[in-house]
């Protein structure tokens, strides 16, 4: 059993309205010195055997077509943790 | 002949009974179809009406674009049917990539309610051929994620190739780039647009009736087809 991860974020040239809300938000809360922030997604996939290649292939193709939004959006895969 | 259209309902549409509402005001004969059914049952045509299906969950119309009445329409909007999406249905269309760029949330990041002018900038496409080329008309928009994204090489090949079906007058209401309120495919068949023209239809219920040029388009194209 395996955790695997895709981490999704707008790519750089689109504009995040949200995460410059909540840079704006940050020093109001004494929170200095944070000069930009981006929200991305997080998803948490929990995989009924191991994360092999085929596997990661398989999870890489989910991403590209369903979780993450290419035109705008980037993605990254990784294996969090390989159970015992 | 009676032209019929059809308007599918996804769990979350909202505007489906006004989509066919203007339909059957446009003297066409709307068809509701449902979105775990393949079958578009003949029709001539399809709106994909707004709302908020499957909740915006993930993102605005990702979720909807893989149900099952959207493989049969990808493929017949690609054979030439004309399909018409508005707002989360022009985000379906995006996430089909039926339609090229994105949706994103509003560059003021507040929901956008409002009577908005636009410019008619290609009124060749299947569903702006009763309006003139730059009549300008006003409709009801509403929408929290209507701004339209896509590279600039996508937006300079959009604006040469006329594909900009029509741009916001006076107020960009979202960070639309380059104003642009919808777009249509390169065979002018399949168009999306963030405002709500069925909306506009009846002059008890609406700002004006200058919406309905969209559905009797449609109604004159395949009946002179």
């Amino acid at each position: 059993m395996a955790r695997v991860v895709v981490d999704v974020m707008l790519k750089p040239e689109i504009l995040d309205p949200q995460g410059q809300a909540v840079q704006r938000a940050l020093p109001r809360l004494g929170f200095d010195g944070i000069s930009d922030v981006r929200q991305g997604k997080r998803f948490e996939l929990e995989l009924d055997g191991p994360a092999d290649e085929a596997t990661l292939a398989r999870i890489r193709e989910a991403a590209e077509t369903f979780l993450a939004n290419t035109v705008i959006e980037d993605f990254t895969v990784r294996v969090e943790e390989e159970a015992k | 002949m009676t032209v019929r259209v059809g308007v599918v309902t996804f769990p979350g549409s909202l505007d489906d009974r006004d989509a066919q509402r203007a339909v059957r005001l446009a003297g066409a004969e709307p068809v509701a179809l449902w979105h775990r059914d393949k079958d578009l049952h003949q029709v001539d045509a399809v709106v994909l009406p707004g709302g908020f299906s499957y909740g915006d969950y993930l993102r605005c119309g990702a979720i909807s674009r893989f149900s099952p009445v959207m493989d049969t329409l990808i493929e017949q909007a690609r054979a030439g049917m004309p399909v018409l999406g508005i707002c989360n249905g022009f985000q379906v269309l995006c996430e089909s990539h039926l339609l090229p760029g994105a949706l994103t949330r509003n560059d003021s990041l507040h929901f956008v309610c409002r009577d908005q002018r636009l410019r008619v900038e290609n009124a060749a496409t299947a569903w702006t051929s009763d309006y003139e080329q730059g009549q300008e008309i006003t409709v009801p928009l509403k929408n929290g994620e209507g701004r339209f994204v896509a590279d600039e090489h996508t937006l300079d090949a959009l604006e040469a190739e006329g594909r900009v079906v029509a741009r916001y007058l006076d107020v960009n209401p979202n960070g639309s780039y380059r104003d642009i309120a919808g777009i249509t495919n390169a065979a002018g068949n399949v168009v999306g647009l963030m405002p709500h023209p069925e909306h506009a239809v009846e002059p008890l219920t609406g700002p004006g009736t200058e919406g309905l040029g969209f559905f009797t388009s449609i109604l004159k194209k395949l009946v002179n087809a």
